[in-house]
């Protein structure tokens, strides 16, 4: 059982017996007044996105899931293949399953996927995800707009701002969550 | 653990430390500028501890326990004691503890500026809340016109001044007195006002309801009103002021209200804050303000988390 203060982005509670994912949240409480839980819920199954509002006596069921450690294997057009390192059973998520997820998911990257009745409906990543900078413009000095930050595309096509530093080849580690840049991989 | 994280730790805290230098940087002078603010204005900084027997029974405001007793929650209380006593502008600018509150305008322990005048009341904070920004923005080489999340700021007084019921007519799908009624008054201010609020000059929201203040003088013409405000910037909220209540017997009904209300929702019930009640008696007129000091950096950070204003945030402990 969840209360009010557990909510943020990525609880998945259960909703008329169906599992929801919190993609937004916010915590609001006007001055004086009572706390409110604001959430953006994506219904797991059917992908429909609602809006509601909670307040602090409000609890919630945890999504009745089943979490299973598999290795992406790759895509083809909108199917994405992993596979049950225990079993080797593989199993494959539609592209609208995987969701932004696919900016960080490379070849051989171990992930949980969520099941619901026997069902993949959904992934979870690892926090953090070491990815390769495949392109990079040298840094203009002085570039005001930009400040202290550059644009970057990643092995996986994703586009990020990180420090001038980083070049053409290095390796990076990005917060899945916030799809933001983290640190420089040593090698 | 949060629900929800998974379990491996943190890389790059050096460079997350790091990259937070130019905020707190910022963050150190917007304390300066408040300082200087304040003492040239002819105010005594003092200090009231932290750690008390009570703090003020408010049904939304969660105190932390500790040991016997708990963290304060604001210096209220005692700073109103030194009012009483004869200190008659005295500001103060220190840590703050709320239970369950996070999010990002809000971490449980935060900083608050308060100040309380001897012989004013809540108009007359608005004007010295103008002066005061503005001092900071100098102070802080940005002028006037500032941006915050891309809404134009135009610090320069007068400010926008509007009342909670005008608030709900002009921005809200229902009355005020709707609202009250069907206890959807901080939903609908939270959802429908709020984000309305501040741009492009910031919004002195005034006049709650009597039954949305528990410290504030009621006014003396609309008695179902409250002398109480709240200082909005560009949808973000900064301050909350009133001119106080100096009626003891009044003070005692209305926290035994707010006790009652957290009893209901079985909530921690705080002991009645005795002194400060018998303190009261001889309060002369005087009115203060709470100012959200990581607000006011996220304010000129702009930045829309206020974990990007203090150097750890709980998780990051």
């Amino acid at each position: 059982m969840y209360n009010a203060s557990d909510l943020r982005k990525g609880l998945k509670i259960q909703i008329n017996k169906e599992p929801y994912i919190i993609i937004d949240f916010q915590f609001s409480k006007p001055g004086k007044g009572q706390a409110l839980y604001r959430c953006k819920l994506k219904n797991m199954i059917s992908g429909v996105i609602v809006d509601r509002t909670y307040r602090s006596v409000d609890t919630f069921e945890p999504a009745n899931l089943e979490e299973r450690k598999m290795q992406y294997l790759y895509n083809q057009g909108e199917e994405f293949f992993f596979m049950d390192l225990e079993n080797y059973e593989q199993i494959t998520l539609k592209s609208d399953q995987v969701g932004e997820a696919r900016n960080f998911l490379v070849d051989n990257l171990e992930v949980e996927i969520s099941f619901f009745d026997n069902r993949p409906i959904g992934i979870t990543l690892p926090n953090f995800v070491d990815l390769k900078v495949v392109s990079a413009d040298p840094w203009a000095k002085g570039d005001s707009v930009s400040g202290d930050s550059k644009p970057v595309t990643l092995e996986t096509g994703y586009k990020l701002r990180v420090p001038p530093f980083i070049e053409e080849g290095s390796k990076i580690t990005v917060d899945t969550r916030t799809g933001e840049y983290v640190t420089r991989v040593k090698e | 653990m949060l629900p929800g994280s998974k379990n491996n730790s943190s890389p790059g805290e050096l460079e997350r430390l790091a990259g937070k230098k130019p905020a707190l940087q910022l963050r150190a002078k917007v304390l300066q500028a408040l300082r200087l603010f304040f003492i040239s204005h002819g105010y005594l900084e003092v200090e009231t501890p932290f750690l008390i027997p009570a703090p003020a029974p408010e049904a939304h405001i969660d105190a932390v326990r500790a040991g016997d007793a708990f963290l304060h929650t604001s210096p209220e209380l005692c700073m109103k004691r030194l009012l009483c006593a004869g200190y008659p502008k005295i500001f103060q600018i220190c840590a703050c503890f709320r239970n369950n509150e996070r999010g990002n305008l809000h971490l449980p322990q935060f900083t608050l500026l308060e100040w309380y005048r001897l012989g004013a009341n809540y108009f007359e904070l608005m004007k010295e809340c103008e002066d005061m920004v503005n001092f900071v923005s100098n102070h802080l080489g940005m002028g006037s016109k500032i941006k915050y999340q891309s809404l134009e700021l135009d610090l320069k007084a007068p400010w926008q001044r509007i009342s909670v019921q005008e608030a709900f007519a002009r921005h809200a799908s229902l009355s005020m007195k709707e609202a009250l009624k069907r206890e959807s008054f901080d939903k609908v201010m939270v959802e429908e006002i709020e984000p309305k609020l501040g741009s492009p000059k910031p919004t002195f929201l005034y006049d709650y309801p009597a039954s949305h203040a528990a410290l504030a003088r009621l006014n003396k013409k609309e008695p179902g009103f409250a002398e109480r405000f709240e200082l909005y910037a560009a949808g973000l909220e900064l301050a909350n002021a009133f001119s106080e209540l100096t009626d003891a017997e009044e003070q005692k009904k209305r926290f035994e209200k707010e006790r009652e209300k957290r009893r209901r929702e079985g909530k921690d019930v705080y002991p009645m804050p005795e002194r400060f009640l018998k303190a009261l008696s001889h309060m002369p007129e005087a009115a203060g303000i709470a100012f959200g000091v990581d607000r006011l950096v996220m304010l000129f950070a702009d930045t829309p988390c206020i974990d990007k204003v203090v150097a750890f945030s709980p998780e990051e402990l």
